[in-house]
């Protein structure tokens, strides 16, 4: 077992794991309570349009999925604010046409997209040095900004409404934080790949609401159970010779079954 | 417009689409008054309330809110939504959904103060919620947790508390009390706005009453004549039939399908 660290892969995906685990358990947090699920899967699908657009203008891959995630993320949430009837239906479609323009870009592009598939379901065993500088930067970043509003972030998240009559600039927050959730995307397609990405946004998320009574503690074991998931499926993955990214994702849907069968039965009983 | 005039609506009009939901809405509310927004469903009490409170905007006429714009000044007035409009799963407890009434659009980064915390307990002592303060929102009765909502609405001291539908979750304990203290709040100076299509418990408390139907019929006194109920619900035996108070409803002994 302790052989294991010496090979650097793994120690970079276990550090990858742990950075990945702190953006996808606070963003995830934010995602789930004002309840972005949705809007988060399509960010990620059609973050694949900016593969495509690396892929066809020959840049290096994040340099074409960061503005087109956050393009996408803000204009799905532009729309949902504004056309609420048909946000799901027009969510949708965002979600898809950025998935077809990634196909056909990389369809035009020469020679043959090697990476596709590690996009689709992540590669966090390949993950590089550089790579991980862009996780522990994007982590100070959505922490900075976490502990400089949170009490703004919590008003509009719980009462949008209440919070605008206050003065707070709720639509302000409300693309901030789709924003957030652009980047966040963009590194866990390394990890999970896009495929799998709104799992770790939600699952972790999700589980931590069952338990906890105040978003502060949510985002906490948010992150603390996204890096039991990560790093326990790389290490399954490894062991059991399994794709490290579906294998994070079923480790942490199994846990959810289980705490919500928990919860209902503690529920009952108190009842 | 006085010096005492709080809210003051000149000849308001405003659509969702190209039929009008309010029309040539004019009248003004006064310092300490306890103003009962009445009307049938869809009949444009919520609308009137968000037009008062900038969240929506006239296509024609003017609104203004303790003198100013609504947008400039609707901080300094309190808000209690209609308990269902609020997310009941949402993880927060009590003192920490009181204590979002203290946010402003200054001040971000900087964390509350003592004081502030001590606010917050201070109104929901008063409201008898400090045994509840430490408990997640979702743990709490409807009538509970309304009471929370108004006391994030009270704990900024507002000159102005508007309320929409405030009991339409709560039992008939619950709501007497609510207007209890509503009642206490406006005796303090508060002017109190409120919505609702419950006339009955209303009549009881308010010191002004507005019927919006589309068009609105605005009644100092808080008394209404027989044709203003016709014209606004569009019903008036119904409304006897089910209960509608004395001093509400004015001129009703006339009527021949009366009930009492």
């Amino acid at each position: 077992m302790i052989e294991l660290f010496s090979f650097e892969f793994i120690r970079n995906a276990l550090i990858a794991s742990l950075l990945v685990s702190i953006a996808s358990g606070i963003v995830g947090t934010l995602v789930v309570v004002n309840r972005l699920s949705f809007i988060a899967g399509g960010v990620a699908h059609a973050a694949y349009g900016g593969l495509g657009l690396s892929a066809f203008l020959g840049w290096s891959p994040m340099a074409g999925t960061i503005p087109f995630s956050l393009a996408s993320s803000l204009l799905i949430g532009f729309i949902s604010r504004n056309q609420k009837e048909r946000a799901d239906t027009i969510i949708g479609v965002v979600w898809a046409a950025g998935m077809a323009i990634g196909i056909i870009l990389i369809d035009l592009t020469p020679g043959y997209f090697t990476d596709l598939m590690s996009y689709l379901f992540g590669s966090i065993m390949a993950v590089s040095g550089n790579t991980l500088l862009w996780m522990a930067i994007l982590d100070i970043c959505v922490i900075a900004l976490i502990c400089f509003f949170f009490k703004e972030i919590l008003a509009m998240s719980y009462d949008p409404e209440f919070a605008s009559i206050r003065g707070i600039p709720v639509r302000f927050f409300y693309y901030m934080i789709l924003c957030m959730v652009a980047l966040t995307v963009v590194l866990l397609i390394k990890a999970v790949g896009l495929i799998l990405v709104i799992a770790l946004f939600t699952i972790p998320a999700s589980i931590a609401e069952l338990f906890t009574n105040n978003l502060q503690r949510m985002m906490i074991w948010s992150v603390l159970l996204g890096c039991v998931f990560t790093a326990g499926g790389i290490l399954a993955a490894y062991f059991l010779d399994l794709t490290a990214g579906a294998t994070i994702i079923m480790f942490a849907c199994c846990a959810y079954g289980i705490s919500y069968g928990v919860k209902k039965v503690f529920y009952r009983k108190r009842r | 417009m006085t010096n005492n005039t709080v809210i003051e609506l000149d000849n308001v009009n405003f659509g969702y689409t190209s039929d009008l939901a309010i029309r040539n809405v004019s009248f003004s509310v006064q310092a300490g008054d306890f103003l009962g927004i009445i009307g049938p469903n869809g009949g444009g009490k919520t609308t009137l309330l968000r037009l008062i409170l900038g969240m929506l905007h006239p296509v024609q006429g003017k609104v203004l809110l303790l003198g100013d714009s609504p947008l400039r000044t609707r901080h300094n007035a309190g808000y209690v939504p209609q308990e269902t409009n609020v997310n009941k799963e949402f993880p927060i407890i009590v003192h920490d959904v009181v204590m979002t009434g203290l946010t402003t659009s200054k001040g971000f980064w900087r964390p509350f103060t003592k004081q502030q915390h001590g606010q917050a307990d201070a109104i929901l002592d008063k409201l008898g919620l400090l045994p509840f303060r430490k408990r997640k929102i979702a743990e709490l009765s409807g009538g509970q947790r309304q009471k929370v909502l108004l006391s994030r609405a009270l704990v900024s001291n507002p000159s102005v508390l508007f309320l929409d539908e405030p009991t339409a979750s709560v039992d008939a304990t619950g709501e007497d009390e609510i207007y209890q203290h509503l009642v206490d709040i406006n005796n303090t100076g508060t002017t109190i706005v409120l919505v609702t299509h419950n006339i009955g418990i209303m009549s009881k408390y308010i010191k002004s009453v507005a019927c919006v139907n589309k068009h609105l019929h605005y009644h100092p006194d808080g008394k209404l004549d027989e044709q203003s109920v016709t014209d606004t619900f569009g019903c008036t035996v119904d409304i006897i039939a089910h209960g509608l108070p004395h001093r509400v409803f004015q001129s009703h002994h006339n009527c021949k399908d009366c009930h009492d």
